[in-house]
């Protein structure tokens, strides 16, 4: 269970690099289906099969093919990234790079610094028991969450719509028309 | 000792955090700096699953199902933005509405 | 009766100034001129008026007190002597006809209202100089002429030089009325008065004679009357004067503000009489500027310039009389100086405007046919300007301040001023010849179109040409009594001996004059043409270099200065709270930079910072 978790979990990190490092939308994508599969995988090995297999349908199933559609739908292509080659010009990822990494070594040091003296024994928490408590103390969290879907739903109707040709020619008016909800 | 130490789950979550913070930051293109977003929210989440099995409560993982509905809309939201911007400007690229210098 | 008509002359250019210069451009003109002409006719009138009720006392009327500090009462007073009536009579005399020349003179100019305004407020700033009974008024009245110099000098004002012309005047004799208010002052601390008459009482009693602070007193005095009386050193400002329109150059630089300096000192002779050093450097002076000015003369080419010098130099014979305390022959060249000068400026205003506003030398010539009147102006004045013997009024007043010099046993004044009458005939004739023998030196001197008109124009010259005659002299009063004796009086060998000298020495510059520029013309042009004959023309056409002095020792010292202090270092200390205020907002403008990656970053930095910090504390603290 334990070489389950540190294999996924290195999956997932190399495909994330994948994700972050390639020029191709569709590659990316399908690096970052990896990496969300690979993360799943960590959650069944760490006992949580509900998440995991949430994780599936909804990360790597739903939401990825609404990016994949996306980019079929925009046709991009690598060139959104070609100019100028980013990476031969290290002034454009140092700064950046060495700044996240900065930020995971202070990360890291302050979660080893805490001595949690805990371990992940695997036993399962199953979907009954989630449920429950989504369903009782959580109730009013669920009725939010719904509510914050039907706003994304509306707003995603709404910016998503196809402009006038008119005023296609005057982007100064679409900010104003994103941000109804 | 038994099983996964929990700083090994918290570091896997922090590392993919700063992978997708670092694509947020490099990245100009819409479509990486959202696919970034989700990676956040991702390595968010499996902290919170880290910390549900590490006790043992189910808790974490309704938080992780919240996380999932936010990550949800917010691609919904990001992405419809990102057609329009793509209809005026023909271009993903985020730094081409930098006009208002907001 | 008499102080009615004094106050009435005085009153009347004011009321004639107030009305034209708040009637706006209502009044045409036709009517500006007829008041600001009128107004001074009248004032002339009430000062016959006030001559004939003049009883031989001096008079004095207090209009109202100033103001009234304790023992310190200057009052707005009037004092009517001998004095004050002859210079009332030149003042609205000859101004009266200046004016009514200057009806013809200007003519179909622009802004009539205006300069008749300037002319009448200069009037009666003027009456209220000479009439005034305390150093106070005076000094009002002072001011009062230098700024309606200022404003006349510039009253073509489009032209930019004209105005450098008149700030240039206003500039130099402000100089000169600094020294003349620390006089003042000097005067109030010790004396405690400024009234005149109990100033000249007083000072004997305080001062002993040829004590120093008598000395700086006087000094401070005569500081005022140079820069007033345009001599050396603060002469420069009275040659780029004639900037103005002639009959302005007529009234005031030649017959009436310039005199002021010598109505001054004439005026306070008890003051110069107690610092006899200052005396005779007013003499020095006078001899100075009237030879300095004399050679300049020589080389000017346009004629109000020579008109200017000349006045110059005949100030510096003023000022040579009132050296050797023959105040009385120094007034009385003032006042035929008055009546010459006028005439001849007006005479040359006359061929300027005949030959369309032309005055330079070389462009006029042979207009004695065409311009007689003009022409006979000329030589009645410049007869006068050269003291021609019996005939002239100038004679008679140049030759009682060289018998006075003579008498003073001032030997150098005396040769100066035998020098100066050599070179007054010099240049009068090269003027005279210049501008009315010889060939039309352009197209308007060809076909002049001469003055007709018989009241505004011939009638001015003709009178002022009658005043320059003997007849003027006659018309002097004489103010023996109301001047300590001058060195003249006392003796009287000589004085025949003197007259025939003098009449040489005209009548030497005369015929050197006829004998360079009729017979020996070719040889004069070529003389001047290269070499150190250039080089000399040049320096006396730029009057011994004067301006450049100034220029190159105080102006621009004076500017580099100023500049220097511009740039005022305190105030940049101050200015650096500014500086880094303005640095620091571009600074933040800057990472306003509408790049959402940027500010991404940022936070990103922030957080960092906040975590590592914690990290460390963490550390720190167990």
């Amino acid at each position: 269970m334990e070489l389950a978790f540190y294999l996924s979990g290195l999956v997932a990190v190399l495909a994330t690099v994948g994700v972050i490092t390639g020029t191709s939308p569709v590659h990316s994508v399908v690096y970052l289906i990896v990496s969300l599969i690979a993360v799943a995988l960590v959650f069944f090995a760490l006992g949580a099969p509900f998440a995991g297999v949430l994780e599936i349908i909804i990360y790597a199933g739903a939401i990825m093919v609404l990016f994949v559609f996306v980019v079929m739908m925009l046709n991009l292509r690598a060139d959104a990234e070609r100019t100028p080659p980013l990476w031969r010009q290290p002034i454009y990822w140092l700064g950046p790079s060495l700044l996240a990494l900065a930020l995971l070594a202070a990360l890291v040091a302050l979660i080893t610094a805490g001595d949690i003296e805990m371990a992940i024994d695997g036993e399962l928490i199953t979907a009954r028991a989630i449920g429950l408590t989504l369903f009782g103390p959580w109730l009013m969290v669920v009725e939010l969450s719904a509510i914050l879907l039907l706003a994304a739903l509306v707003t995603a109707s709404h910016v998503g719509r196809r402009s006038d040709p008119g005023h296609s020619s005057t982007p100064r008016n679409a900010p104003n028309r994103g941000d109804t909800p | 000792m038994n099983g996964v130490p929990m700083e090994h789950g918290l570091v896997l979550a922090a590392t993919l955090f700063s992978l997708g913070l670092a694509g947020l930051m490099l990245r100009r293109s819409m479509l990486f700096v959202l696919m970034s977003l989700e990676i956040m929210l991702n390595a968010a989440g499996l902290a919170f699953i880290v910390g549900s099995t590490a006790w043992n409560q189910p808790d974490g993982q309704a938080m992780f199902l919240l996380v999932i509905t936010l990550a949800a809309a917010e691609a919904s939201v990001g992405l419809a933005l990102m057609i329009q911007l793509y209809q005026r400007f023909h271009s993903i690229k985020l730094d081409n509405v930098s006009r208002m210098r907001g | 009766m008499m102080t009615v008509a004094t106050v009435l002359s005085c009153l009347l250019p004011l009321a004639s100034t107030l009305a034209l210069a708040f009637s706006g451009e209502r009044l045409g003109p036709r009517a500006s001129t007829l008041i600001g002409v009128g107004s001074v006719g009248l004032a002339a009138l009430a000062t016959a008026w006030a001559l004939l009720a003049y009883s031989g006392a001096s008079q004095s009327v207090t209009l109202w007190t100033w103001v009234s500090v304790g023992d310190f009462q200057p009052t707005i007073g009037l004092t009517v002597d001998r004095l004050s009536l002859v210079m009332m009579g030149i003042i609205t005399g000859v101004g009266f006809l200046i004016h009514l020349f200057a009806a013809w003179y200007m003519a179909g100019e622009a802004g009539i209202t205006r300069f008749y305004a300037w002319m009448n407020l200069f009037v009666f700033s003027m009456l209220i100089l000479v009439l005034a009974d305390n150093l106070l008024l005076l000094f009002l009245g002072w001011e009062g002429v230098g700024l309606c110099s200022y404003g006349l000098i510039g009253y073509y004002y489009q032209d930019e030089a004209n105005n450098w012309a008149a700030f240039k005047a206003f500039i130099v004799t402000r100089i000169g009325d600094v020294f003349l208010a620390l006089g003042m002052f000097l005067i109030f601390v010790e004396i405690g008065s400024l009234d005149i008459g109990q100033v000249l009482d007083q000072a004997p009693r305080v001062w002993a004679e040829g004590s120093a602070t008598a000395n700086i007193a006087a000094l401070l005095i005569l500081g005022g009357a140079l820069g007033k009386s345009a001599q050396v050193p603060l002469h420069t400002w009275l040659p780029d004067a004639m900037a103005g329109p002639t009959p302005v150059s007529a009234l005031i630089h030649a017959a009436t503000m310039v005199t002021a300096g010598v109505y001054l000192i004439a005026r306070l002779n008890g003051l110069f009489l107690l610092a006899p050093d200052v005396l005779l450097l007013v003499g020095v002076i006078g001899a100075v500027s009237l030879l300095l000015a004399g050679f300049a003369a020589l080389a000017q080419t346009d004629i109000k310039r020579v008109l200017a010098y000349s006045t110059m130099s005949q100030i510096g014979y003023m000022f040579v009389a009132l050296g050797v305390g023959a105040f009385d022959a120094a007034i009385f060249h003032l006042t035929t100086h008055a009546f010459f000068k006028a005439l001849l400026f007006l005479s040359a205003g006359s061929v300027i405007i005949s030959c369309h506003h032309e005055q330079e030398m070389g462009k006029l010539g042979g207009l004695w046919r065409q311009l007689p009147v003009a022409y006979a102006g000329f030589l009645v004045g410049g007869a006068a300007l050269v003291a021609l013997p019996l005939v002239s009024a100038g004679f008679f007043s140049k030759d009682e301040i060289l018998w006075q010099t003579m008498a003073a046993d001032r030997a150098g004044l005396l040769i100066a001023g035998l020098l100066g009458a050599v070179l007054t005939g010099l240049y009068t004739v090269r003027l005279i010849l210049g501008i009315f023998h010889g060939e039309p030196g352009s197209h308007h001197a060809r076909h002049p179109e001469p003055g007709k008109n018989l009241f505004t124009h011939h009638l001015p010259l003709i009178v002022l040409a009658v005043l320059s005659t003997f007849l003027g002299a006659w018309l002097y009063p004489g103010l023996g009594e109301l001047f300590p004796a001058a060195p003249g009086e006392a003796a009287d060998t000589g004085h025949t001996l003197l007259q025939v000298l003098a009449t040489g020495a005209v009548i030497a510059g005369l015929a050197l004059a006829g004998w360079l520029f009729l017979m020996r013309r070719q040889w004069l042009h070529s003389v001047v043409e290269k070499g150190a004959g250039a080089r000399c023309w040049t320096l006396l056409n730029r009057a011994w270099g004067f301006d450049a002095l100034f220029k190159w020792g105080l102006v621009r010292p004076w500017q580099w200065l100023v500049h220097g202090l511009r740039c005022d270092f305190i105030n940049r200390g101050m200015n650096l709270l500014a500086l880094i205020a303005r640095v620091g907002n571009a600074g933040l403008v800057r990472t306003q930079n509408g790049r959402v990656r940027t500010y991404a970053c940022v936070m990103v930095l922030g957080v960092t910072v906040i975590l590592i910090s914690l990290v460390l504390t963490r550390g720190g603290g167990t």
